[in-house]
């Protein structure tokens, strides 16, 4: 049987705004990932805490408020500690390309996907990208 | 790492140990088998199924139970199992959602699983997943299924003590428990409680098990009322457990139910294994025979078995 991809949408910060994130959801369920939502309002603790009991390969971050240079490099920075240095961290929602840069440059964000991407980028990215090997 | 070394850091508590044992397990195979040898010995629990129709409150309810476990100070785990998509194989697992309230609390260990459509074995993966928390150290840990089908069923009866959720207005004859679910109820809760309709729902609960007679092990189970969302009738519920636990080791039901819950976890293991090595090219052959009626699936099932 192959490995199915698991992934964990999370929406951090505070917008109310989860469209995205469901349609993405979805997307990547009839792509045959397994997708754990969280639903709306998660602190990067929850996220992170959420994503090593789930044991998930890749994290989909949808952010829509303006606070990614926050909440972003703080979720990279838990991950981090606690070694979970081989999730595949992708983000979606307003990100303007500079912050975008850098998020991917500093903290680690292997892709940022800004409106108008479509479903079918991501889910190639992830397939490409993720690492099943993971020791 | 080896298995060995994997469930001794879960069983020193790490969190990543026990995450990852799961995705083991999950995954089946030689690993897995390797992983539940060396954690089985150590999987003490006490297994608590809830399952009921889609939207009666499950998830909520879990998370109050688990709240007021927490209040008492017990560790608690729990596996939500949701289904899979029969056409993409993926899945949509949400129960998270309902439960951000025991976010933060490293007393509480939360696992998703999708049934991922396997032949029979969503029950072997969800037992074992189960096993595995056991040996992590949580003395309860809490199954919760969609009761949409048999193997939810299965599933349920991989408990110890099991909860069917109902809530009021399901139709005048409680439709949705006519599906054996009376049958494996110990204790039932009408959730929603708060709304029209719950004391009908309770008489007609108990009528229903009362037309069914006395169970044979001398358990009656009891029909409770709870508001999830406020944790209302949440402490009553989790009493009904502890008691239920009791009856178990005071009637001596306990072993009959043990011997059958063991008897049960053999003939998962056995199917497994014997379709992993009876699987192959003439598997596969035969079932294009079978599908196109030139062979039966007795004589074929005999052709793989007798060689």
């Amino acid at each position: 049987m192959e490995r199915k991809i698991r992934v964990l949408v999370a929406k951090p910060g505070l917008d109310g705004h989860d469209r995205g994130a469901k349609v993405i959801a979805r997307a990547l369920r009839n792509a045959g990932m397994e997708v754990i939502y969280t639903g709306l309002q998660q602190t990067p603790q929850m996220i992170v805490e959420a994503a090593l009991q789930e044991d998930v390969d890749v994290i989909g971050l949808s952010i829509l408020s303006g606070a990614h240079m926050t909440l972003l490099p703080k979720v990279m920075q838990l991950l981090r500690e606690q070694g979970m240095t081989d999730v595949l961290v992708v983000a979606g929602g307003i990100i303007s390309d500079e912050d975008a840069e850098i998020l991917k440059r500093e903290h680690g964000i292997a892709e940022v996907f800004g409106p108008g991407s479509s479903t079918q980028a991501i889910i190639d990215f992830i397939r490409s990208n993720v690492q099943l090997t993971r020791g | 790492m080896s298995e060995h070394e994997l469930v001794t850091r879960l069983r020193n508590g790490e969190r990543r140990a026990l995450a990852r044992a799961i995705s083991l397990v999950e995954h089946g195979g030689p690993v897995a088998r390797a992983v539940m040898a060396a954690a089985y010995p150590y999987a003490q629990a006490h297994r608590v199924g809830i399952t009921g129709p889609p939207g009666a409150g499950k998830s909520t309810l879990v998370t109050a139970l688990a709240q007021e476990w927490r209040r008492r100070g017990v560790p608690v785990g729990i596996v939500a199992v949701d289904p899979s998509s029969p056409f993409s194989g993926g899945a949509v697992l949400g129960d998270r959602i309902r439960m951000q309230a025991l976010g933060g609390d490293p007393g509480v260990f939360i696992r998703s699983m999708a049934s991922r459509g396997r032949m029979g074995g969503l029950a072997r993966a969800t037992a074992d997943a189960v096993t595995l928390i056991a040996a992590a150290g949580f003395p309860i840990v809490i199954i919760e299924t969609v009761g949409a089908g048999q193997d939810e069923v299965d599933i349920a009866q991989t408990a110890d003590t099991t909860i069917v959720v109902e809530v009021p207005g399901m139709g005048d004859d409680v439709q949705s428990i006519k599906a054996g679910m009376l049958e494996i109820a110990d204790i039932f809760v009408v959730n929603k409680a708060d709304r029209p309709g719950v004391d009908q729902t309770v008489r007609q609960l108990r009528t229903m098990l009362q037309l069914g007679g006395a169970s044979a092990d001398g358990w009656s189970p009891p029909v409770l009322t709870a508001v999830a969302t406020t944790g209302e009738g949440c402490a009553q519920i989790v009493d009904a457990v502890e008691h239920h636990r009791q009856h178990l080791v005071r009637d001596g039901v306990h072993a009959g139910r043990t011997r059958l819950l063991a008897e049960r976890e053999l003939v998962a293991a056995v199917q497994e294994l014997i379709l992993e090595r009876l699987r192959g090219q003439r598997w596969e052959e035969l079932v294009s025979e079978i599908a196109s009626r030139r062979r039966d699936p007795y004589a074929a099932a005999s052709e793989l078995l007798d060689g």
